[in-house]
């Protein structure tokens, strides 16, 4: 019979890790947002009246809402695609959808410069086209940030959604057909309810990255556009660690809270209650 | 372990009449209402289905009567289930015509065709509670909220499952989970039901129980069954006739009576019950029986087939029709001597493994209450069996 002490001794080498390297810099952080110089709770009652910060927080979440629907709208399709197409041309369409997750979104991100600038290829285009008689602005805007977080996001939308599609039994998609619903009541009452968990999962991973994304906003994005993870990275240039522990405490307790109320959801309670099952 | 279906006709609701419906087509009208025959009679007509140019159905012509149960037997790759698919629509033939009540439904795509189905696994939707997949038919046919949830409530008592209406499928036991898809396919009253080896999940005695339902909720209904199945003594307890079926062709159609008295050929006489073989060479024909020389004893067997003098043929007997002689031998039986190999006790009869001097194996079984003295291993004897009981295959 197995001790009950090994499942504790398998986790520990994790646990010190996690201790080490991230338990202890978020705490520090938090030490810091309260404690530097002197201990004080004036850097977060300032928040609240800090017009930066209150623009930067609504820019954030503003963008993730739209990068969340524009993933789950533009994925759900994939999505079903994956799961309905034979194994071979699945396995085709499923390395599209990764080739973009393998390459570094560094990468990404100065692709979408090069396609996006004022010389850029779709600029040049549209110019030579004769649609337009001077080049757009496209690049460093709030568009810009959004073409390119979608495509970055995508396949934590397509993935999780295209493998819950998978796991539905075709025997019910017949028996749906056989009982008389035509193919879209299939879809719409059969297919989309058993596709929530994955759709949920979907959201809530890329919404969660969303909220902390940096490199492309700051590559891509205006200087009005900015984002939080953008404002502390701003902050620590600055040396103003103080602010930008507050910020990054700031970032930490929005995502929290969101995932709190999410939480609350009947439909991702039954996906987290499946998930300890 | 589940209470017996009740199946009273007079519980079941006013489905008939057209003004609480209101069907989406004119099949779901002819289905729901009007008609006087309620069960809807099937044509197959040299169906064909070819996977990447492999035959798993190849010529298939079948007709199923109107209100009849038909059972469509054999093993796995025998293409019964595919057929079944083709009827539901499932399966487009790529040759051949499926006709139900005389005309082609080909063109028609599954959820046009209003035939009630019950799968393998029952294919409850999981998302959904045991009145709303009951309920989801009626759903696609338009009828209202309040006619839905009484027709429901009906056919759940139906299947003897009040009270279960809020239960989700994975709440359910095995049997439910059947009870609930025999209910959800029948609710909108079809005027045919398919079956896809409904009880193959189930333990023998809830499946022997579910069996004898089934088979009242026929005869209640009064709707045609098309059921598939692997398990030869299920089919032979619960159809009105079996279609026998091997390597994508039906091999043979007939009562289970007909089936288990008269196989038409070896793998029937197989697949149907036990049967012992015995190689014959035929002497001649004497009063429709035909004389036989088996190793050098003349037997007489029915003459189903005529074949020549002097041509081979294998002889099949049922192991309960053999017995041993014990000095009581009438002219029309057959006698054979054998050699007792070894002795099996199984509850209701002793199973007797024999062979032939000439090799030949035998099964013969005797009844545990029989009189008949108890044989042991090693020792020689005479089996007799009944003329008429011995068929060629």
């Amino acid at each position: 019979m197995p001790s009950r002490v090994t499942p504790i001794l398998l986790v520990v080498p994790l646990t010190l890790y996690m201790l080490a390297f991230y338990a202890l810099p978020v705490a520090s952080m938090l030490l810091r947002s309260i404690a530097d110089p002197s201990w004080t709770v004036e850097n977060y009652l300032r928040l609240a009246h800090d017009s930066v910060f209150l623009a930067v927080s609504w820019n954030t979440l503003r963008t993730a809402l739209v990068v969340t629907l524009g993933t789950l709208l533009l994925g759900y399709p994939v999505a079903l695609a994956l799961s309905r197409l034979r194994h071979g041309a699945a396995a085709v369409v499923l390395a599209i959808v990764l080739l973009p997750f393998w390459t570094s979104v560094l990468v990404r991100s100065y692709a979408w410069m090069v396609l996006l600038g004022r010389r850029g290829l779709i600029n040049e285009l549209l110019l030579s086209a004769g649609l337009i008689d001077s080049p757009l602005r496209l690049l460093n805007t709030p568009l810009a940030v959004h073409v390119a977080m979608i495509h970055i996001l995508l396949p934590y939308m397509i993935l999780p959604i295209a493998s819950v599609l998978r796991q539905i039994d075709r025997a019910l998609l017949r028996a749906a057909a056989g009982l008389g619903a035509s193919p879209r009541r299939v879809f719409s009452q059969v297919v989309l309810p058993l596709s929530v968990p994955g759709v949920v999962a979907g959201i809530l991973l890329v919404f969660v990255l969303s909220l902390g994304f940096y490199i492309t906003p700051a590559l891509v994005g205006g200087p009005r556009d900015l984002m939080l993870s953008m404002l502390i990275a701003q902050q620590v240039d600055l040396l103003n660690w103080p602010y930008a522990a507050c910020l990054s405490v700031a970032l930490l307790a929005m995502t929290l809270l969101l995932i709190l109320v999410l939480q609350r959801l009947p439909a991702v309670r039954a996906v987290l209650r499946a998930a300890t099952q | 372990m589940d209470p017996g279906l009740n199946l009273r006709l007079s519980s079941w609701p006013a489905l008939r009449r057209p003004s609480v419906v209101a069907p989406v087509s004119g099949d779901a009208r002819r289905a729901v209402g009007g008609d006087k025959t309620r069960g809807a009679s099937v044509a197959l007509c040299g169906i064909e289905k070819h996977y990447d140019s492999v035959g798993a159905v190849r010529g298939v012509s079948l007709d199923v009567r109107s209100g009849e149960f038909l059972t469509l037997l054999g093993p796995s790759g025998s293409g019964k289930t595919t057929t079944l698919m083709m009827i539901a629509g499932f399966e487009t033939p790529n040759a051949g015509d499926i006709a139900i009540d005389g005309s082609s439904v080909l063109a028609l795509p599954p959820y046009k065709r209003n035939i009630g189905m019950v799968f393998q696994n029952y294919a409850l939707f999981p998302h959904l509670t045991a009145a709303d997949n009951i309920g989801f038919p009626l759903k696609q046919r338009g009828i209202d909220r309040a006619t839905r949830t009484r027709l429901v409530a009906a056919s759940l008592e139906r299947v003897h499952l009040s009270g279960y209406e809020r239960r989700y499928p994975r709440q359910l036991s095995g049997g439910q989970q059947q009870r609930v898809a025999l209910a959800r396919a029948i609710v909108f009253h079809p005027r045919l039901l398919l079956m896809d080896e409904p009880l193959g999940a189930l333990d023998k005695q809830l499946r022997e129980n579910l069996q004898l339902e089934m088979r009242r909720l026929h005869a209640d209904l009064g709707i045609t069954f098309i059921y598939v199945t692997h398990d030869q003594e299920e089919a032979l307890t619960m159809s009105d006739r079996v279609a026998v079926m091997n390597e994508g062709v039906v091999v043979q159609v007939g009562t289970p009576e007909d089936l288990y008295d008269r196989p038409c050929n070896r793998f029937v006489a197989a697949f149907i019950g036990e049967s012992n073989f015995l190689s014959a060479v035929v002497r001649g024909i004497e009063r429709n029986m035909l004389i036989l020389d088996c190793a050098g004893t003349t037997i007489r067997a029915m003459a189903l087939q005529t074949p020549t003098a002097g041509e081979g043929v294998t002889l099949a007997i049922r192991p309960e029709r053999l017995r041993f002689a014990d000095g009581t031998a009438s002219m029309a039986e057959n006698r054979i001597a054998i050699t007792v190999t070894d002795m099996v006790f199984a509850g209701d009869c002793c199973r007797y493994l024999c062979h032939t001097d000439s090799g030949a194996s035998l099964v013969l079984k005797q009844p545990s209450g029989s009189t008949g003295r108890r044989r042991h291993p090693g020792e020689r004897a005479d089996i007799l069996w009944p003329a008429g009981d011995a068929v060629i295959v």
